[in-house]
Parts: C-alpha cells; structure tokens; sequence
C-alpha cells in the first residue's frame, strides 16, 4: 500500500511541475512533452532517475520523464550489448512498447471513430 | 477629391445603399445562445449532415447566402456581385459558395473584419452605380479554424482564460440602391492595420484592441462626430479582454464610450453559463449578430444610428510559429434606420 | 496609434505601455487550482500504471521491464479510446498537465490528430498528421537517447 503511496506522490508531483511551467511560462502542452522526454533522458544518463524509478515505480516511469529514462536505459544497455550500434538500437527497443502501441492504437482509433466538437458548461 | 471622401480614412455614400434583407445560419452552441430564436436557422450539429467540417462550412456559408436571397425575392442570376470571405485557407467557404451561385465574385479576406469589409465595399459597389444588388457574405466554422489556428479538436488541451470561441456561423446581406429594407449604410471608416506587439495567438482581441481604438478615433476625428452622435457603437469580436482594452483607450484618447452604448458581438452570442472563456470570434461572430440583432433592432427604430465595427486578428499559423506579432484591423460602418 | 502620429513617446515606449495594459485586462491562470487538479489526476494515472505493472508480474509472471512495458501499452491504449470517444479532451481540459505529462498525453497527441485529419486521406491525412504534435517528442527522445548512448560508448561511466 506505501507503495501506492509513492507511485501517487511522486506522479502527481511530476505533473504539478508541468502544470506550473505551462501556466507561468506559457510554454504550450506540446513542449512540454519535448521538455520533460530530453530532462527525463539526461537526468538518466546523470545517474539521477533511477532511484526515483526504484523508489516510485510508476509515479516515475508513467510520465514522460520515465520514457525518456527507458530511452536512455536502453540506448547504455544496447551499448553494453553490441558496442557502438546500440547506442542506435537500445533505445528504441525499450520503448518500441509504447510507440508501437500509440501509432497501432491511434490508427485504428482513426479508422472508427471521427472527431467532435463539445459542449462544455 | 469628391463629395464621397470625408477626412483621412472615411468615405460617405449619398444614395446611403439600403440593406434589403440579410440571413444568419449559425452551429448549436450559438442557437442555445442568448439571440438563438433570431437566426435564419441553428443546425443541429456541427458537420450539417457533410462529410468534413470544411464541407460544413461551405455549407453555411452557401445557406446563409441562398436565405439571403430568398428574402430579398432574388435569384443568383439577378444579383451583380457577391463579396465574401471566411477562415479557411485561402478562403474556399465563400469561394466554393460562389462556384454554386455563380455569382460574379470578389473573394475577401479581413479575418473576422471581413463582414464589415465585404459591406463596405458592397457600399461603394453600389454607391458608385457599379453592381446592385450586391451580395455580402461572411462565416467561420469552429472546428475548421480549431484545426488550422490551434489543435485537433479531440487533443487535450487547456484553453487559457483569454482565449476566444470561434463561431460556427455566417452571415449574409443584400445591398442595393433602391427599395426599401432593414437599414441604409452612410458612412465607412476604413481602418488601417495596427499591430502593438502582441504575439499570444490565444489572446486575439488584445491584439485587435489598438486597431479597433484607431479606427474609432479616426471616425470622430474625420466626421466631427462624438460617441454620443451613436444608439449603439457595436464591435465584431474583442471579447472579454478586448473591448475592456478599448474602453480603456477610448478614454485616453478623449472618446470615452458609455457602457450603454457599447457592444460586443462576441459577448452577446454565446450563453454567458457555457465555458467559452473570453468570448466569441471569427467572421460568422459579428456577421450572424449583425442579420439576427443589429439590423431587426434598426428596422424598428429602437436603434436609430449605429456604429458597426468588425475587427480582424491578422494572424496565420505560419507567422505566429516564426515569431511574429499579430496585426489587427477594424473597418466601421454606420447603419441608420431606412424611413 | 495616435500617441504614435505625434510622437511625443517613442515606439518601443508605445508597446511596453501597451503590454502592461494588456496584462492588467488579461485574467489570469488559476495556479492552486491547475496544480491541485493536476496533481490528484497525474498521480492516479501513476497509480493505474502501478497496478497494471503489479497484475502483470503477479498473474502473467511477467519481469518489471515487461511488466512497465505492459502498463505504458495499457495505458496508451486506454487513452486512445477516451479519445476515440470524445472523452479524454473533457478530462484533459480539468486535469491539464495531469495528463499532459503521462504517456497519456503523448499518446493523444497521436491519436487525435490521427482522427482530425482523415478527411485528407489515409495516407497524408491520417499516416502523415499522427506525427504534428508528438513527433517532436520522438525527434528529441531519440536523438538525446543516441547521443547518451555514443557518449556511454566512449566513456563508460
């Protein structure tokens, strides 16, 4: 159960942030999903996302932060594996997941759904 | 020059071109809106029974236009010119409703200026003895200007609180030099394009703010007239944001609008209890308030001279993603009644 | 402007005076709100992802990377059929960044527009447009992902 506790801390937290840079710097949503993939990639390679994937499970790898993180991970771990091309290779296979399933799901979304217009009140 | 120009950016018109009829189709949300029992027609949903929203737009617009006519007991073939323009690139909503009509056509583009636009230059058109009558046409499409200016509509997104809502919507009015109708245009003051620097695409009515002020300055200055001369002086799509602004520029440049006699279309179309932030936008805004409130309260002579001043955000995405701010325009029009 | 015909201010003037007047009528963004609201949606979208992860390990016997892999595609597939069905974008519009930041953003940043532009046809509609918004995310990911990589290659830290 603490370990909810973590995941749903540390989620949420992340996700303040964001919230706090799109409203104070009006920096759209889109950028900052670039933003938080590249800090998510450093902040791995420096060694520093790690423990907070160990420490939060989800509540680090759910956020783009953590795909970054599986990016980074990947790209060492191809290293360690095959030199030089894995550097190529690793990062897009850790997460190859998660893009696969957003283009596949997204295209079939597409093919039987349309979009709409709402009505908010 | 002739008895036509009066000052630096206003013309007059003494046959004063009479508004024959004008027709508004609007979208759902605008119908539920405070003036929803007064348009032509409310479509039931957004894509109007096509199969893109583009197509939707088209549709309106062509509908406003063919009610237009009908009021006007005219047929395409009858009519001389038709002026128009809409949101979409390289305005195709007005173009392709003249591939239908086949109506001689000048295509115009003024952002959310272009109802005032088309009219004032239906005025000269007709003025001059050139075309009558004269058709006038202007519409936007919420969900087409979403996905050109801003996002797909099923992206999640968060509106900022100064953001508009652009009106799924057109308006259409028939000009001529004779006959009786709803108002006679006088007088137009054509503005110039004044840009202050705003570069926030979702705050359009601060960027046209300056330009609305300009050009309604300009007006008193060329005609000696003061706000007071007007029942109403009405402008397009400011917003919440915006028309604050004017107000507040009115006052330092010594024409101070009374909050009576002050409108904004984009206040008054959307029921206040909807979630649209500061208002609403686009041509089909000041165009489908102007056929559905300004001009019925002109025939009956509750209002007897009006200031109406559409005013366009001059902005396109490529622009706005190099960087570039947004240059605002605003033409006014003065309506009287037709007695 | 008129200020600007008689020129008693300069422009650069004009505009700042301007722009202070603009942000004194613009209403602002509500931070306590955004960030609460945000917060409480993020982190339960953290927790589904956990829960998803912990079913995974425990009834498929899966190992943690597949399990978090199986969480992300749960969880991608979810959001694109909020999408789908008009749902997401309501819940997006109260939860902003709580959202934004999951994998859910990402993969609504693809789906919708994948929705939005089938009318320009499959393939420079929908195959071409899924990639507007989020194609960013992969260019920068990937390309930082490379160079961390190439960097590790060299210098094994």
């Amino acid at each position: 159960m603490l370990m909810y506790l973590k995941v749903f801390l540390i989620g949420g937290l992340l996700c303040v942030i964001g919230e706090a840079i799109i409203l104070k710097t009006k920096l759209t949503a889109a950028r900052i999903l670039v933003v938080y993939i590249t800090a998510g990639v450093i902040l791995s390679a420096l060694g520093l996302y790690g423990p907070l994937v160990r420490f939060a499970g989800a509540g680090a790898t759910v956020p783009l932060t953590g795909f970054g993180h599986a990016l980074a991970q990947g790209a060492i771990a191809g290293v360690q594996e095959m030199g030089l091309l894995g550097a190529f290779t690793g990062g897009l296979t850790a997460t190859a997941g998660g893009i696969a399933a957003a283009i596949f799901f997204g295209f079939l979304i597409a093919i039987f759904f349309k979009p709409k217009p709402k009505d908010y009140q | 020059m002739s008895q036509h120009r009066i000052g630096r950016q206003t013309v007059a018109f003494p046959m004063a071109p009479t508004i024959l009829s004008s027709a508004a189709v609007v979208g759902p949300k605008e119908g539920r809106g405070p003036y929803g029992d007064h348009f032509d027609l409310v479509i039931p949903d957004a894509l109007y029974n096509q199969e893109s929203y583009e197509q939707a737009e088209h549709a309106i617009f062509l509908e406003a236009c063919s009610r237009c006519m009908k009021k006007a007991q005219l047929q395409p073939k009858d009519v001389q010119a038709m002026l128009g323009g809409d949101l979409l690139n390289q305005i195709m909503a007005a173009s392709l409703s003249a591939r239908e009509l086949s109506i001689p056509f000048l295509g115009l583009y003024g952002a959310c200026s272009t109802m005032a636009e088309s009219l004032l230059l239906g005025a000269i058109l007709t003025d001059g003895g050139y075309a009558s009558p004269v058709l006038c046409a202007a519409g936007s499409h919420f969900c087409t200007a979403e996905r050109q200016y801003r996002f797909p509509l099923e992206y999640g997104n968060q509106r900022t609180p100064a953001a508009q809502w652009t009106v799924t919507g057109a308006g259409a009015c028939m000009l001529s030099h004779q006959g009786k109708g709803l108002a006679r245009i006088h007088l137009a003051t054509i503005g110039a394009v004044i840009d202050m620097g705003v570069k926030d695409a979702n705050n359009m009515g601060a960027a046209m703010a300056p330009a609305a002020a300009d050009t309604l300055a300009a007006h008193f200055r060329d005609t000696g007239r003061a706000p007071a001369d007007y029942d109403r002086i009405i402008t397009g799509d400011l917003g919440q944001v915006g028309s604050s602004i004017l107000k507040e520029l009115m006052i330092e440049k010594h024409y101070p609008l009374s909050d009576e006699q002050y409108l904004d279309c984009g206040l008054l179309i959307f029921d206040p209890h909807e979630d649209i932030h500061a208002g609403g936008s686009g041509c089909g805004c000041s165009a489908s308030i102007l056929s559905a409130h300004i001009l019925p309260k002109i025939k009956s002579g509750e209002w007897k001279r009006v200031l109406f001043m559409a005013t366009g955000a001059l902005l396109s995405p490529t622009t706005t993603q190099q960087g570039e701010s947004i240059p605002g325009v605003a033409h006014a029009l003065v309506l009287e009644g037709d007695s | 402007m008129d200020q600007n015909r008689n020129n008693t201010l300069s422009h650069k003037e004009i505009m700042q005076r301007y722009a202070e007047l603009v942000k004194k009528f613009t209403p602002k963004s509500k931070l306590a709100q955004g960030c609460l609201r945000s917060f409480w949606v993020g982190g339960s979208i953290c927790v589904l992802g956990q829960a998803i992860a912990d079913i995974g390990a425990a009834w498929l016997k899966l190992t943690s990377t597949a399990a978090s892999s199986l969480a992300s595609v749960s969880l991608v597939f979810l959001t694109a059929l909020l999408t789908g069905i008009g749902v997401f974008d309501r819940i997006a519009r109260y939860a902003g960044a709580g959202t934004v930041v999951p994998i859910t953003g990402f993969a609504n940043a693809m789906v919708s527009p994948a929705m939005e532009f089938k009318p320009e046809g499959w393939v420079l509609g929908t195959g071409a447009k899924m990639f507007t918004i989020a194609g960013p995310v992969l260019v920068y990911g990937i390309s930082a992902s490379v160079m961390v990589g190439i960097l590790y290659h060299f210098i094994r830290w």
